[in-house]
């Protein structure tokens, strides 16, 4: 069992301070029928990526609420993370031969860990394809089981999808990140957005000093425009395509960019994408290709708070909380328009949306012509994650769907 | 009347998002989705996602007029859309007759630009609400205004839009407590009638608070 520890423990009050008395008196009065309620949360990795800094977050706020949950991760080898992560790009769209033993590899592993788990909660939530198949060890039909898919399943590879269907058909709900990601399946389908932290090292306010010692270690400098993508090395965040597109603005404009990103243990491409960078940056200074260690959330708070644009050009995206935490600090976004970046990008009212290398190139040379624009963007964006993106939201999903599960609605 | 025998009763409220089985590509099915989805799915996509962007105060009203705007390219048809005020309906139906009236309009005199693919889908979603007692009453105007001061934003959107659908009335719950149970008709109007498509729910929170003050001096 994961447990995120004391370090990640901020008190409600905290957040009150930020987002109104109301807000956590409200959250509170949620909690209360669920006082004591046991809650099961199983994913694949404790670090790194979106869903493991969400649970580390959110873990200890249920808990201040008198929630009695737990968190698991699955372990599993290289094989079964080769193939997982195979299967993480084949729903997300890429061709995929998968074979009858991949899918073998798959079910021994959610089998063995089935074995371990005591999956008796009365809430048991599952995240993404990896734990999938755990729904198979289900030992009575009291408890409620929820498979929440962090992935966009627009256009999945139909061998990979057909094989993964009838295990998520079997639990009582599924969550998406958007409307778009839902399937054709036979339980109730619920919009769930992720969610950031705004008191966490990734998204607190940060002093002058501590974001231009981070600069000057990377050799940024401070007073030129910076243009920055933080994301994983990983071909669907395209980053050899937010190359091209800076290349196209430095016709027009002196910029510097900046392309911030650590590994998961489970995303053994990281590796090798990073070559692909590198290779294509080589012979510019001005391009800042960063390595960083899983878990920095302190320089990546300083790297956002320091870009005068922020871009996320993924060709595929399950949510891209990176755009949340850009928003959150007032930053003036410009992002692809794919699976749940239109949520947090709302066209021309929090940020700007492109469809191609020219498009976001475009889009960057606008905001950086007009920043009185790119302010008002960046404003109506903070606004936007403090109502809609923020753990405590994050953590009143889940009080609501656990009640309404209840309720039978 | 200093004191009320009733006591206005603050809600915590929350809404999940359901996804449903409908999308449409086209205006024209858009149509087709309005006349056939749910009230649940008509609530959610004007009066939940008024409250959910109401710091957007301009240019945006509702998920459907957005939609028209931003991905089927149709600023006419947006406006129209968006021209619809929900205080103005005390049923559903009647808000799903007038929007299916706007879009069958524009379906039949432009059925080609109708058929025409936006740039993304849209999808109808349901809300599905639960309220629970925030633990927090009012009897007087002095408790009533430290209930609004402390209320969540979506307490707020729930008792002061919301609320039109439940009572099938012309006012609030706010309103209708402040009119009904402390006999305050000219405060309960003054309330009725902040604009909350020109103000955020904290600028239409403010400015209830100091009507609220104004009939406190009064006494």
């Amino acid at each position: 069992m994961i447990d995120p520890g004391v370090s990640t423990r901020i008190p409600l009050e905290e957040y009150a301070a930020l987002l109104g008395e109301g807000e956590i008196e409200e959250l509170r009065a949620l909690a209360r029928p669920l006082r004591g309620r046991s809650i099961e949360m199983i994913n694949s990795t404790a670090v790194g990526g979106g869903v493991a800094e969400i649970l580390t977050r959110l873990l200890p706020l249920a808990d201040e609420l008198e929630l009695d949950v737990k968190w698991h991760v699955m372990t599993g080898g290289e094989d079964f993370f080769e193939v997982t992560k195979s299967f993480h790009n084949a729903l997300h769209g890429a061709p995929y031969p998968a074979t009858a033993q991949d899918f073998e590899v798959y079910l021994a592993y959610n089998e063995g860990n089935a074995s371990r788990l005591l999956l008796d909660s009365e809430f048991v939530v599952i995240h993404d394809p990896q734990p999938a198949a755990l729904i198979e060890a289900r030992k009575n039909n009291h408890n409620y089981w929820a498979w929440r898919c962090h992935i966009d399943l627009s256009r999945p590879n139909e061998s990979v999808w057909n094989f993964l269907a009838p295990f998520v058909a079997k639990y009582d709900g599924a969550m998406f990140s958007s409307p778009a990601f839902a399937r054709r399946l036979p339980i109730p389908q619920y919009l769930f957005y992720p969610a950031i932290d705004p008191l966490s090292d990734k998204n607190c306010e940060l002093s002058s000093n501590f974001i231009e010692g981070v600069l000057a270690r990377y050799k940024i400098d401070p007073q030129r425009t910076i243009l920055t993508q933080i994301s994983r090395f990983d071909r669907l965040k395209d980053p050899v395509g937010v190359i091209r597109a800076y290349r196209i603005v430095k016709r027009y404009f002196d910029c510097q960019l900046v392309l911030a990103g650590g590994g998961a243990p489970d995303d053994p491409e990281g590796a090798v994408v990073l070559k692909e960078v590198l290779r294509e940056a080589e012979s510019d200074s001005d391009i800042k290709v960063l390595d960083l260690p899983a878990f920095a959330p302190l320089e990546v708070n300083a790297l956002q708070r320091a870009s005068t644009i922020v871009i996320q050009k993924s060709l595929r995206e399950g949510f891209g909380l990176t755009v949340s935490e850009a928003l959150w600090k007032k930053k003036p976004v410009v992002a692809s328009a794919v699976g749940g970046i239109p949520s947090q990008v709302i066209h021309k009212q929090t940020g700007l949306l492109a469809h191609s290398i020219e498009g976001t190139a475009y889009q960057i040379r606008f905001l950086l012509s007009h920043p009185d624009i790119a302010a008002k963007l960046g404003e109506a964006g903070h606004q936007h994650v403090k109502e809609n993106f923020l753990i405590t939201q994050k953590l009143k999903r889940y009080l609501t769907l656990f009640l309404a599960a209840r309720k039978g609605k | 009347m200093d004191r009320a025998t009733t006591p206005f009763e603050f809600n915590a409220v929350s809404y999940l998002t359901r996804i449903g089985n409908q999308s449409a590509e086209t205006i024209a099915e858009l149509l087709q989705g309005l006349e056939e989805c749910s009230d649940a799915s008509i609530f959610h996509h004007t009066f939940q996602t008024l409250g959910a962007h109401h710091f957007l105060t301009e240019n945006f009203s509702n998920d459907f007029a957005q939609w028209a705007m931003a991905d089927a390219n149709r600023n006419d048809l947006a406006e129209q859309l968006a021209s619809l005020d929900i205080r103005d309906y005390l049923s559903i139906a009647a808000l799903r007759h007038d929007l299916c009236r706007i879009v069958g309009d524009f379906c039949a005199t432009s059925p080609a630009l109708a058929g025409r693919s936006a740039l993304e889908r849209f999808y109808f979603c349901e809300g599905v609400e639960v309220t629970v007692p925030v633990g927090l009453q009012a009897t007087t105007l002095d408790e009533f205004r430290h209930g609004i001061e402390r209320l969540s934003h979506a307490g707020f959107y729930f008792h002061f839009i919301s609320s039109r659908l439940r009572l099938q009335l012309q006012t609030n719950d706010f309103s209708y407590w402040l009119a009904n149970s402390l006999d305050l008709k000219t405060l309960a109007d003054s309330v009725n009638r902040i604009d909350i498509y020109t103000n955020t729910l904290e600028g239409t929170r403010a400015r209830m608070l100091r009507l609220i003050d104004r009939e406190r001096r009064k006494s």
